[in-house]
């Protein structure tokens, strides 16, 4: 923070002058990447407290770094979570599938079948680890960055890409932006535009649960650029004056769209370190870990199911592509930046550890990318069926008015009435009742 | 006519109890906590001390800190924890201490609440009522008198109610809890403790000296979405709610004026139908509100009398509302939409 103000200040006094400090990132486009200054312990050398820790007696861990695997690709140290074989290559299947999902709708905004996508390329781990470490009724209220909750719970693909292509299978009507999912029945709190709104709500949620003496806990997924948004700091407050069962992941991906993490406070601390101000348990966990992921998710869970209250997690990671499909990152960071990110790729990381145990082998890995491709390419090909944007086939014209109200009221009947008024004048010819426009 | 019309008969003498508009609201709040289990009350200052207009007094001690609790100072989390607590499947009623302070949980409102129904095909939905005191005339300055309706009136998704008599704001608090739909109450302080007629140097009544402060004890609904019809007549069509229900009503009486006197009591869904057979009768429209004039409620109601009453209209529509400022402190009966303001209109709309 070297902004030193030598000069006098203009007005006269002799005070001297105050100068703005603008943070500014390690690099930026055509600039080499220099990552000398992100400290990496070695995998292993961070102690596990007790779930039931008091938050002050682990500051080290809100300003350290949790981390499992090694350089060697084995698991080390009191967080290895010793999670069975089979459940880790189900870990790795959920990760390879959400890749390919991630590639093939990216295509598919660029071939004009939908207006929109965001990949979550290198954050894989912090919404499948995560997630894998939560009972599958535990509430959670993602951001628009953790399709892998999704995958990792189950949800149909085919309702992901109806969703994405708005079409006539889509459940949401065609009214959300495509990745705006919402799955009641998959314990998945519908999606807003608006950042970190959901993270009061999920702390509400986890409230609920406690007033009426149910097991279950909420967990909330945000990014490091919204926790500079007012709903986190409610948040933080409501979680820790209830002592509400709730997790709160903030994804710390360095960027928010073009602006570094630093315009969200990184220069100076961490954000698990956040934490310690409200009280609350904070854990900073290297995101591209998957064991780490899941083992701090399963302690965070274990003391919010036990009443010993709320936890902050860090997850340190990189977001490798751009921002969404509408995102060049090229126009503001040096593109070595993905290239040298000391943390890796998650997925690698995890194949190599499987590979390691002797588990895996690169000939299933590459059979297992083939089987993620196919299968995402076959549930394309069925989800286009329903339609894509803009070729007819959506919801019919009267859905839109629904669902606004739980009845529709007088001055809705009349839109919803002018609105079919408008489509006989603009397709004469279409069918009254199958809303297909054309 | 559609709008509910109670018969006005001044009762002097009688046994039948009366109350005054906080214990109604604290009797709504009462009945809904024991009724429904999944009914919450939460707010700035409404746990143990009863919150600051003793409208959840008693409440905690009656169903528990779990049930009926204080929150810390924060809308958005107020209503952001409301919204997460819908999600589960209970029945929120966070307050907010005075509409004026709703400002940081409008995001919340807006963008969470309003479209959560909608953005996920009625998977999740926002069955809460927030409850706020509203409106001026009581020396509240800049922050503790606005009258934020039409803020809301202009998001799709959300429910706006606004009681004038205890009465109605039981019947109405209680339908407003049971709604699936989130609902905006707004609690007109003025007239908490007794009708407001505008002639503010005369000494106010307590409710139990009007016939409206006849409230039951148990469970009653007053739907949402319909009118109530204050008083009929033939000269004009007054359109009102809240406070300014009472001034218009007095006003009229000053000058021997038989107006038609709507209280609006929903303004989302608004009863469309009772307004516009009132002003097809009378042919002439008087719109009353607090809130400042341009963009605010009158706006949209005097379009629609416009658009839906134009053959019938002998005169048109008048506006009268607060003045395009900042609520004032001392200028407060300057500013306030009273008796001489209304007077003026009434005489314009009734000239020929």
């Amino acid at each position: 923070m070297a902004d030193a103000a030598d000069n006098p200040s203009p007005t006269g006094d002799n005070r001297p002058a105050l100068a703005l400090h603008v943070p500014e990132p390690r690099s930026r486009p055509g600039d080499p990447v220099n990552f000398s200054d992100v400290d990496i312990p070695e995998a292993g050398a961070q102690p596990r407290p007790d779930e039931g820790a008091k938050p002050e007696d682990m500051k080290d861990l809100a300003y350290g770094l949790v981390r499992v695997l090694g350089d060697d690709n084995k698991a080390h140290g009191p967080w290895d979570p010793k999670l069975d074989p089979e459940t880790l290559r189900t870990m790795l299947g959920h990760m390879a599938l959400t890749r390919a999902f991630d590639e093939r709708m990216f295509r598919g905004q660029r071939q004009g079948k939908t207006s929109f996508y965001m990949k979550c390329t290198g954050e894989e781990a912090t919404s499948i680890s995560a997630a894998m470490a939560l009972a599958s009724d535990d509430m959670v209220f993602p951001s628009y960055r953790q399709q892998g909750i999704l995958i990792a719970r189950g949800y149909p693909l085919i309702e992901m890409i109806n969703q994405i292509y708005s079409n006539k299978g889509d459940k949401l009507k065609g009214r959300q932006l495509p990745i705006m999912y919402s799955s009641r029945e998959h314990s998945f709190f519908s999606i807003s535009g608006n950042l970190a709104t959901q993270t009061p709500q999920a702390v509400g949620w986890a409230m609920a649960s406690a007033i009426k003496g149910d097991s279950r806990i909420a967990a909330t997924w945000v990014g490091e650029g919204s926790t500079a948004e007012g709903d986190f700091h409610s948040a933080c407050t409501f979680a820790t004056v209830y002592n509400a069962p709730v997790i709160l992941n903030v994804i710390n991906n360095q960027w928010a769209i073009s602006s570094f993490s630093g315009f969200a406070g990184s220069e100076r601390t961490t954000f698990a370190a956040r934490a310690l101000g409200y009280g609350l348990a904070g854990l900073r966990v290297d995101g591209n870990d998957a064991l780490a992921c899941f083992a701090a998710q399963q302690w965070a869970a274990n003391r919010a199911r036990a009443n010993q209250g709320p936890t902050l997690i860090e997850y340190f990671t990189y977001r490798a592509e751009g921002h969404s499909t509408s995102d060049d990152p090229s126009g503001y960071r040096s593109a070595q930046e993905r290239e040298e990110w000391p943390l890796g790729d998650p997925v690698m990381r995890l194949k190599n550890h499987l590979i390691a145990i002797g588990e895996w082998d690169e000939e299933r890995q590459e059979k297992m990318d083939l089987e993620a491709a196919e299968l995402v390419k076959k549930t394309t090909k069925e989800a286009e069926k329903n339609g894509i944007l803009g070729h007819g086939l959506h919801h019919p014209f009267h859905t839109m008015f629904e669902d606004v109200f739980e009845e529709l009221p007088w001055h809705l009947k009349e839109q919803a009435e002018q609105a079919t008024r408008e489509r006989k004048i603009k397709w004469p010819d279409s069918h009254p009742k199958d809303g297909a426009g054309k | 006519m559609s709008a509910e019309t109670q018969t006005a008969d001044p009762v002097a003498e009688t046994t039948e109890r009366r109350i005054n508009m906080i214990e109604a609201i604290n009797e709504a709040l009462d009945i809904m906590l024991e009724r429904d289990d999944d009914v919450i009350v939460m707010g700035e200052d409404v746990g143990y001390f009863g919150g600051v207009f003793r409208c959840t007094a008693g409440l905690q001690e009656k169903h528990g800190k779990t049930r009926v609790f204080d929150t810390p100072i924060s809308e958005c989390g107020i209503i952001g924890v409301a919204v997460g607590m819908g999600a589960y499947g209970l029945r929120p009623v966070p307050e907010i201490q005075f509409a004026d302070y709703i400002y940081p949980g409008l995001d919340q409102l807006i963008s969470e609440a309003a479209r959560l129904r909608y953005r996920s095909a009625t998977e999740y939905i926002a069955p809460m009522t927030v409850r706020s005191p509203f409106g001026g005339g009581i020396f509240g300055g800049q922050t503790h008198s606005q009258s934020p309706e039409s803020i809301f009136t202009h998001v799709s998704g959300l429910k706006t109610v606004i009681p004038s008599t205890p009465y109605d704001a039981k019947g109405l608090l209680i339908s407003c809890i049971e709604d699936n739909d989130p609902v905006i109450f707004f609690e007109p302080k003025r007239i908490y403790n007794g009708p407001f007629s505008g002639f503010y140097d005369k000494p106010v009544e307590p409710w139990k000296k009007h016939k409206d402060s006849v409230v039951p004890e148990g469970y009653y609904k007053i739907p949402l979405g319909k009118a109530r019809t204050v008083q009929e007549g033939e000269a004009l069509t007054v359109l009102a709610y809240g406070t300014m229900v009472h001034v218009a009503e007095a006003v009229c009486r000053e000058k021997g004026v038989y107006a038609d006197i709507l209280d609006l009591r929903t303004l989302v869904p608004l009863d469309i139908e009772a307004i516009e057979q009132s002003v097809r009768k009378t042919g002439r429209c008087l719109i009353v509100h607090e809130a400042t004039r341009t963009s605010g409620f009158g706006a949209e109601l005097s379009a629609l009398v416009t658009e839906r009453c134009f053959y019938h209209l002998e005169a048109p529509v008048e506006r009268v509302t607060g003045f395009d400022t900042p609520y004032p402190h001392s200028l407060e009966w300057a500013y306030f939409p009273g008796p001489v303001r209304i007077g003026e209109a009434i005489d314009k709309i009734l000239k020929d």
